[in-house]
């Protein structure tokens, strides 16, 4: 049976005129609805959240104290909160923060984990044991806590806020990385390689490198919903960012104080969160589906 | 008596780029007792017919489009599941290709061997585990009693297959169809297999629909062949009758193409030389068979004449070659595991000729290949190229060499990078060893190196995944000959292919040998292919070289008990049409 | 077996070493002190609390004193809570955040797996798509949306539920329900994913050619396979657990370990705050063994070693 659906398979490639398979996956892609709309969504709410605040009249500090609490409608179209300021306003702004957390960290995450985890899987051996074993005993560790606990004693601050999380996150990256090295350095075309004489360096960049992008973006796409919950949290907690900034964190825990009086100031950060979320996760769903066609199927 | 008759039996594959015809309007029946032989080479619809007769395989995107399956009165293909589930392993069982993935790791033998009876009989666990402990030793697994309560991963290949036999015969069916059962397992396994196959059919009197790619296996097992080509059957009948006097050009192709211990053509004849197909506009195909036949194969018979090669100087030389891996567990090593797998061996490849290295599964003949290239360091031996040690080179010399020895590996869809162009697999080993100092004349030389394999300058631009498995392994020799080596590993590169293109890349090994004066160290498990390839061959066992002579003289005049004993395994037809 | 056990015991001690410097080293880093933000303590007052506590001698005394002491069983007094000790207190505050754990578990666990399961074996039907798009959902609603939106609707519009407290049943509901649909979503993918890898596997073909019902190959076959990468999540899942309690402790007013930590750490209440640490640790590493062993046993080419 699995004989027959890879012909299948070889039919299907070879059947249309396709060149690399960037260009495969990327049909593919699109053919899948639900991540072909979420792609749409988290590009519109990207641009939204980018230069929306600099063209939309009202700024998201700007208080209008005759104007608290104001319901949703057509002068502030997602409400005021208890200080009169603009909701709209102060969404957009607070995506722009959560955004910029959660792709600032997951770069980090992404940096450290693929350098480590093509490190110890390209060396393997010993070292490679050493070094998982590292992880391993990192995995172990509360690293939640250890956030909370670094933004509560040494203050609120931005930076610190992606390079915590970037530094917990990077231990499944590097797992990865290196479960993907290891078996491709096995792979003949590796092997070919290194009869043919090549460098480390040409065969670590120019062979292995590039077929490790795939389960990394995949990966990093829903590491950037996992980064944007966990500011969230610190959010809530109150240790994320300063007011009056915002993010879509701190939002929600401003609208669930007051969500009696004033439903709508959880709603639209809460919503908007949560779209953005599922967008992300569904696109990363697709990703692997449209990288990874023999999963496709299932 | 026929109790089993497909009739026209159309099973499609609907997928979203078209149609696939797996299974085209076949017919064929299967009588009381009787071994019949399904053979073909790949996608030619035999495992899907097989599966068809149980309703096993996933709809959609397959469907039965027509045709009927008639076993005792009752059409498989319109019996309803619960009726059909009744027959499957009651009176039709099967048995799968790979024993390691068709047997479940977290249930033990013995519940696997006895959940037929539990769910098809009703028998107490008792009663069960009895009968299915008796099937066992039926089948050869020596203290079965003791070893039942094992998992699969405890057994070898060969014995899985066993214990794959037991639970498809403990329930008593009367048919039994067997996908590629010993496609997988060592010679000297596969013929044990068979012996055992061929007995329980006396003993419990059961049909068997036997498939497989290899003519020889048929040979030795059924009583009745069917050649499926392209989803069709094209010929079927006595076995004797078949490979004594092949009517249709395919099945004359396909017995002639494969190399056989006495194979009398210098150059191996193709499929293509004996068919044509033509496609109508209305997308069938209709096989011709190809004028002057008898000319073509003459030509190809008189190559072989002048073949015998001179004694020539030896070019690499190993010496007390052993590889020893250490395999430890845990960053402590809390186990170390040691495996001898070249356990001090000497071997001399003369310039310009083929050495065959032949072996069964694990016998170190792989780690001696890669030792040789250096691509594992050896535990302790020499290699010497040209008379000079590769072991005592500093790296950056080491380099110079990697452009004079090239290997080829078994599986050409793993061998390419599948995000380089064809172009830049090619080209890039120029540009390492500084072969042609511009992109235009590298280009060139590609071309005229693709062309050299077979293959086109249009194909400079595509990706691996657009060829076939044929085409990636001339991909392969292509890459391998970008460097101009003078010596190249062939590490069972030809094994996963089916035999008429088997046939073309071992056509091209020897064409680019006699053009190039390459020298080959050729390693396969496959006796025959070695003994049409090489000059010399060299037979290999548990990591030491037990013989080692002229091919010819090797296998008629064998003088180890293993190296007969791998001989004799091999199936083949020899013996039934001469006598 | 025994072996494996005692070598992972071993490994956790230097484990537990470096999160106590670890901690240890950057709360005292850390600005700010436990008597800093009293104002109305005079200076000779704060002095003596210090002194008291041990805070005014160099800093690598304090450490060793502090690992001398814990060699001995001792997390020390509470900065905060006068007279308590922190082992106390945790012994205290434990009990409320285990049962929210626990329960929170079990319905993860009775809601993720059966759903994940429907889900795998009606492939692409609309129960697929619902289940797995309200999976989604699940994953996507974090907790401390969600909790507020239940607390909204089940107590405040409807009346039918307390919003906060711990103290009968009917307490423990919205909290649990809270934060144990989140791990439910994430079960049910992840079992939904596992199923079909199995069913997808060769053995399973076998088993159906021996003519075995569907329910059967579900159940003898696919199960132990299929389950395999839900019993790995448990390791996190357990750790994951005790620091999403923090949030909904907090939204439910619940007197649990998340919350003092937190509260422990805003006061700058250093032994409060690594003696949680390391509790959590200890929490974490068990279970993680606890999870280890169950694997083992599950998978037979583990079992051998």
């Amino acid at each position: 049976m699995s004989i027959e659906n890879t012909k299948v398979q070889n039919l299907i490639s070879s059947s249309t005129k396709s060149s690399s398979l960037w260009r495969d996956a990327w049909i593919r892609l699109r053919a899948n609805r639900l991540a072909a709309l979420s792609l749409f969504f988290f590009v519109l709410v990207s641009i939204l959240t980018i230069i929306g605040p600099e063209i939309i009249s009202t700024s998201y500090d700007e208080q209008d104290l005759n104007n608290t609490f104001a319901a949703p409608g057509s002068t502030h179209l997602f409400g005021t909160d208890n200080l009169g300021r603009d909701l709209f306003a102060r969404v957009l702004h607070g995506g722009r923060i959560s955004l910029a957390v959660g792709f600032l960290a997951t770069a980090v995450s992404l940096i450290i984990g693929v350098a480590y985890g093509m490190t110890s899987g390209y060396l393997g051996g010993k070292m490679d044991a050493l070094m998982m074993r590292i992880v391993d005993i990192l995995y172990s560790l509360p690293f939640t806590i250890f956030v909370i606990l670094l933004m509560v004693l040494f203050g609120r601050n931005f930076v610190l806020l992606f390079i915590a999380i970037g530094a917990v996150e990077w231990l499944t990256m590097a797992r990865i990385t290196r479960g993907q090295t290891l078996s491709l350095k096995q792979a003949e075309f590796i092997e070919s390689a290194r009869a043919l004489g090549y460098s480390h360096k040409r065969i670590l960049f120019r062979h292995i490198l590039p077929n490790l992008i795939g389960p990394v973006i995949v990966y990093a796409t829903l590491t950037v919903p996992a980064v944007m919950l966990l500011e969230a949290v610190l959010s809530f907690l109150g240790l994320g960012v300063q007011a009056p900034m915002s993010s879509w964190g701190s939002l929600i825990k401003e609208g669930s104080e007051k969500m009696d009086i004033a439903p709508w100031l959880i709603f639209f950060p809460g919503l908007f969160f949560s779209l953005t979320l599922l967008a992300l996760n569904f696109l990363g769903d697709g990703l692997r589906d449209a990288l990874d066609p023999k999963s496709a199927k299932d | 008596m026929n109790f089993l008759e497909i009739k026209n039996l159309k099973t499609f594959f609907h997928t979203r780029s078209g149609t696939v015809r797996a299974v085209d309007d076949i017919s064929l029946t299967i009588r009381k007792g009787e071994i019949v032989g399904i053979v073909g080479e790949s996608g030619s619809g035999k495992s899907v017919t097989c599966h068809t007769m149980l309703g096993l395989l996933p709809q959609p995107p397959a469907r039965i489009e027509g045709g009927s399956i008639h076993f005792h009165g009752d059409d498989l293909v319109n019996l309803p599941h619960s009726a059909l589930r009744a027959i499957r392993g009651k009176r039709i069982s099967m048995v799968f290709q790979d024993p390691m993935s068709c047997l479940n790791p977290f249930m033990t033998i013995l519940e696997q061997v006895a959940e037929p009876l539990i769910i098809h009989d009703n028998l107490s666990l008792e009663e069960a585990e009895k009968q299915a402990i008796e099937m066992m030793e039926k089948v050869g697994i020596r203290d079965a009693e003791k070893r039942a309560r094992s998992y699969p991963h405890e057994f070898s290949g060969g014995m899985r297959q066993r214990v794959m036999i037991a639970m498809a015969l403990v329930t008593k069916p009367d048919l039994l169809l067997a996908d590629e059962p010993t496609t997988a397992l060592d010679v000297t396994v596969q013929a044990r297999i068979l012996k055992i196959l061929r007995s329980l059919r006396e003993e419990l009197d059961v049909s068997v629909l036997f498939i497989t790619h290899d003519l020889g296996v048929v040979a030795e097992i059924a009583d009745r062949i069917v050649v499926m080509y392209r989803g069709k059957v094209v010929e079927q009948g006595e076995v004797k009758e078949i490979f004594s006097n092949p009517k249709h050009p395919y099945v004359k192709g396909l017995l002639a193409c494969r190399p056989t211990l006495d194979c009398k053509y210098g150059t191996l004849p193709t499929v293509d030389d004996f068919l044509e197909t033509i496609e109508h506009e209305n997308g069938a195909i209709e096989i011709r068979e190809k004028k002057n036949i008898e000319n073509t194969l003459q030509k190809l018979v008189e190559t072989k004449k002048n073949s015998e090669k001179e004694q020539s100087d030896p070019l690499v030389e190993v010496q007390n070659l052993t590889v020893r891996f250490r395999s430890s567990k845990g960053f402590i090593g809390e186990k170390t595991e040691d495996v001898l797998a070249v356990d001090g061996i000497d071997l001399t490849i003369q310039k310009g000729k083929t050495l065959g290295l032949v072996g069964e599964s694990g016998c170190g003949k792989t780690s001696t290949g890669r030792a040789i290239l250096h691509l594992i360091r050896p535990t302790s031996g020499e290699i010497l190229y040209e008379g000079k040690s590769l072991g005592k080179l500093p790296a950056e010399n080491l380099i110079e060499y990697r452009k004079k020895m090239q290997i080829i590996f078994q599986d050409p869809y793993a061998s390419l990078n599948p995000r380089l162009t064809i172009e830049q697999t090619l080209t890039e080993p120029m540009q390492v060893h500084n072969i042609d100092n511009n992109n235009s004349s590298r280009r060139e030389r590609v071309v005229s190196i693709l062309e050299e394999v077979g293959l086109s300058s249009d194909h400079l631009l595509r990706y691996p995944h657009e060829f076939s498995g044929g085409q990636r392994q001339r991909i392969c020799v292509a890459r391998a000959l970008a460097v101009e080596p003078e010596f190249i590993v062939c590490d069972e590169c030809v094994s996963a292919m089916d035999v008429s293109i088997q046939a073309q890349v071992l056509n091209l090994l020897q064409e680019l040998q006699r053009k190039r004066q390459l020298t080959y160290l050729f390693i396969s498990h496959d006796l025959s292919v070695v003994k049409f390839i090489s000059d010399d061959v060299a037979v290999m066992q548990a990591g030491k070289i037990i013989e080692f002579g002229k091919a010819s003289d090797v296998y008629t005049h064998p003088k180890e008990n293993y190296t007969r004993d791998l001989i004799d395994a091999i199936p083949s037809p020899y013996n039934l049409v001469k006598d | 077996m025994v072996k494996f056990i005692l070598v992972r015991i071993l490994q956790a001690i230097p484990t537990l070493f470096l999160i106590a410097t670890l901690t240890f080293f950057m709360t005292r880093m850390a600005p700010g002190g436990p008597f800093d933000s009293e104002k109305n303590i005079p200076d000779e007052i704060k002095e003596k609390l210090e002194a008291h506590f041990g805070l005014d001698k160099p800093l690598h005394e304090q450490f060793i004193l502090y690992i001398n002491n814990l060699l001995q069983g001792d997390l020390g007094p509470s900065f905060k809570y006068m007279g308590w000790d922190v082992s106390e207190l945790i012994a205290k505050a434990f009990p409320v955040s285990a049962q929210l754990g626990i329960l929170s578990l079990c319905i993860a666990l009775l809601m993720g797996l059966p759903a994940g399961i429907i889900a795998a074996l009606r492939k692409n039907s609309s129960y697929d798509y619902f289940l797995m798009i309200s999976a989604m959902l699940g994953i996507c609603l974090p907790t401390f949306v969600l909790g507020p939106l239940l607390i909204l609707i089940f107590s405040s519009w409807l009346g039918w539920l307390p919003p906060l407290g711990w103290y009968s049943f009917s307490d423990m509901i919205l909290p649990s329900l809270t934060l144990g649909l989140f791990y439910a979503a994430y079960i049910a993918r992840l079992t939904r994913a596992g199923m079909l890898e199995t069913l997808n596997q060769d053995y399973i073909r076998t088993a159906r050619a021996k003519g075995a019902s569907p329910i059967r190959v579900v159940l003898c076959h696919a199960l132990k396979g299929g389950l395999l990468p839900v019993v790995t999540f448990l390791g996190p899942a357990f750790a994951g657990l005790i620091s999403g309690s923090f949030i909904i402790e907090s939204i439910f007013f619940i007197p649990g370990l998340g919350r003092f930590f937190v509260t422990a750490a805003f006061n700058r209440d250093y032994t409060m705050v690594l003696g949680t640490v390391l509790f959590y640790a200890c929490l974490i590493i068990i279970l993680n063994l606890v999870v280890d062993i169950i694997q083992a046993s599950l998978d037979p080419k583990s079992r051998g070693r």
